[in-house]
């Protein structure tokens, strides 16, 4: 069997969860193809050539896929189809937002966001935010899957794999790229931090989020929010960890003033450790957290960051 | 310009879900049920966009048995003109909603579809950028703000680092993400109006497409559930626990 794999980049780095979407293609089992689409991206395609597992990298650099809109990578993906069994990209954005066009194309559902293979044609994925867990078997010859990277452990990358150029340039005319506003940040992205430390609606105001910078930066970690807080607007939504957010699962996850909504809990409960602070002894957090400490966060939150 | 709202019947987002004791599916007898949040956003956009004179009609539709005829009627409740319910008992998969979709785009010729960015069920996220895909249309997904200008859309999306704006040539898709807008309540008196506009029923059988289901679900199970771990009294007994017992700090 063959797999095509889409690796998530921004251009110049190849996002970490891609190597844990590979982790998935292996479980599925084949020769595994890795598709580079982008433009101006060549440090990705050295990048991809290493991940462990790949034969192969293609490579379609060209400023039609400078933003990966869905309309033009869609169309790409879809002449490349024919010689794969299985089509898989990492649930992010660009893969959840193109994916689907490319399952229409071929005249097959999608299977979304799996956390587990059972076999080549069957799968684990959660349902209802995550409170039920479904394992569904795909009935179309080829499958069509995108995949929840908390799901898998990271492949190594100290491969060697054959790149090929593809001359493709599809092109569907009918989009553009007008902006992109986006977060700058020192931190390593939510997705891929080891430690994630988030505040809730407790921290008050965007002023406090200063609270969990020092911690941060003394455990290397991301900066979180639950929505509470980006619905208050003391963060920006993509900070936001949860069922409409974020799918996390760090080795330490610190709850900050999150009281542990369903809908945050979706979004970080398969984390290894998890450590809440918070005022209220009854607040359900403290019912997935493995360690709690029952404590007004003002106090808690100075004293921690002078003690690591 | 003509909207089309496609919208889903789910488990209203409060209840809480329980699996069957046989473990075949989810047990939906006698829950709440309840508009798609998402497509409860999608239905209070084009509603805006016709308050503001952009939109001329706003058609909402539903694909599933007689039941989803009262989402249909809140969409008209919360401002759509008209309804149509394609009537099937089949729980469909999304490529297959996407091509009845089709079907109805190509009679209806709407400048704008506005869906839901995934419903709360399936949590599939699929059917928006399937219907790009079958009518050819651009999509915007995950939508933030969506403004019209000319025979363009401008749609900003909610993307993993921050925002991306993008301009669509109409006729184009867009879903919706959370913080599009804050949908209304509908009012008493919209709710009367609402049983008195048109919702048209047809039969998904009669759409001439095959609807062979491509998935089978084999089992449903509840969640691993983590156990409640230890409280401790000072951040000094915490910080120990993590670096020596759990191991994830040094």
């Amino acid at each position: 069997m063959s797999i095509l794999v889409f690796a998530e980049h921004d251009n110049s780095t190849l996002k970490a969860e891609t190597l844990k979407t590979v982790a998935a293609a292996q479980a599925i089992g084949g020769d595994i193809t890795l598709l580079v689409a982008g433009f101006n991206c060549q440090s990705v395609v050295d990048d991809a050539a290493k991940v462990n597992g790949v034969t192969k990298v293609l490579v379609a650099d060209n400023a039609a896929y400078e933003h990966q809109l869905a309309e033009n990578v869609s169309l790409l993906v879809t002449e490349l189809a024919a010689d794969f069994e299985h089509i898989v990209a990492t649930a992010l954005t660009t893969g959840k937002n193109f994916m689907p066009r490319v399952a229409a194309l071929l005249d097959v559902t999608q299977i979304s966001d799996i956390i587990a293979v059972e076999s080549s044609d069957t799968f684990v994925r959660p349902i209802y935010a995550g409170n039920a867990i479904a394992t569904v078997q795909s009935l179309d010859s080829k499958k069509v899957i995108t995949v929840r990277s908390t799901g898998f452990d990271a492949v190594a990358t100290d491969g060697n794999a054959e790149v090929v150029v593809l001359d493709q340039a599809t092109d569907a005319g009918n989009s553009s790229h007008v902006s992109d506003e986006l977060t700058v940040s020192e931190r390593p992205d939510l997705g891929a931090a080891g430690v994630v430390i988030s505040g809730g609606r407790g921290m008050q105001n965007g002023d406090n989020f200063k609270l969990l910078e020092g911690i941060a930066d003394k455990l290397g970690a991301a900066i979180g929010a639950s929505r509470a807080a980006v619905d208050a607007g003391f963060v920006p939504n993509d900070m936001q960890v949860g069922q409409t957010g974020k799918i996390v699962a760090p080795d330490l996850y610190i709850a900050v003033g999150i009281s542990g909504a369903i809908q945050h809990l979706a979004g970080m409960k398969d984390s290894k450790v998890i450590v809440a602070i918070n005022k209220d002894p009854e607040a359900p957090i403290f019912q997935v957290a493995d360690y709690g400490i029952v404590a007004d966060l003002f106090d808690a939150l100075p004293e921690l960051e002078s003690k690591l | 310009m003509k909207v089309l709202v496609p919208i889903k019947r789910v488990i209203d987002y409060n209840v809480k879900v329980r699996v069957k004791p046989d473990n075949s599916d989810v047990d939906l007898a006698n829950t709440k049920m309840a508009i798609n949040p998402f497509c409860e956003i999608a239905v209070e956009e084009a509603v805006r966009l016709k308050e503001a004179g952009t939109a001329t009609e706003v058609i909402a539709v539903s694909i599933g048995d007689k039941s989803c005829q009262e989402q249909l009627r809140t969409a008209l409740a919360l401002g759509a003109d008209r309804a149509i319910q394609i009537e099937t008992s089949e729980a469909l998969d999304s490529l297959n909603i996407a091509k009845l979709l089709q079907k109805v785009v190509d009679e209806e010729q709407p400048q704008l579809v506005i869906l839901g960015k995934q419903a709360i069920d399936s949590d599939n996220n699929q059917t928006g950028q399937m219907l790009g895909a079958l009518t050819g249309m651009p999509q915007g997904t995950f939508a933030s703000e969506v403004k019209i200008d000319g025979d363009k859309v401008n749609v900003t999306r909610e993307i993993d680092g921050g925002l991306q704006t993008l301009a669509l040539n109409m006729p184009a898709i867009v879903t919706t993400d959370l913080r599009l807008n804050e949908p209304r309540y509908a009012s008493l008196p919209n709710i009367m109006k609402a049983k008195r506009k048109p919702l048209d029923v047809k039969s998904a059988a009669d759409f001439g497409i095959d609807l062979t289901a491509r998935t089978k679900l084999l089992k449903v199970t509840p969640p691993a559930t983590r156990q409640a771990g230890i409280v401790v009294e000072t951040i000094d007994e915490l910080v120990e626990k993590l670096k020596n017992e759990a191991k994830v700090i040094s």
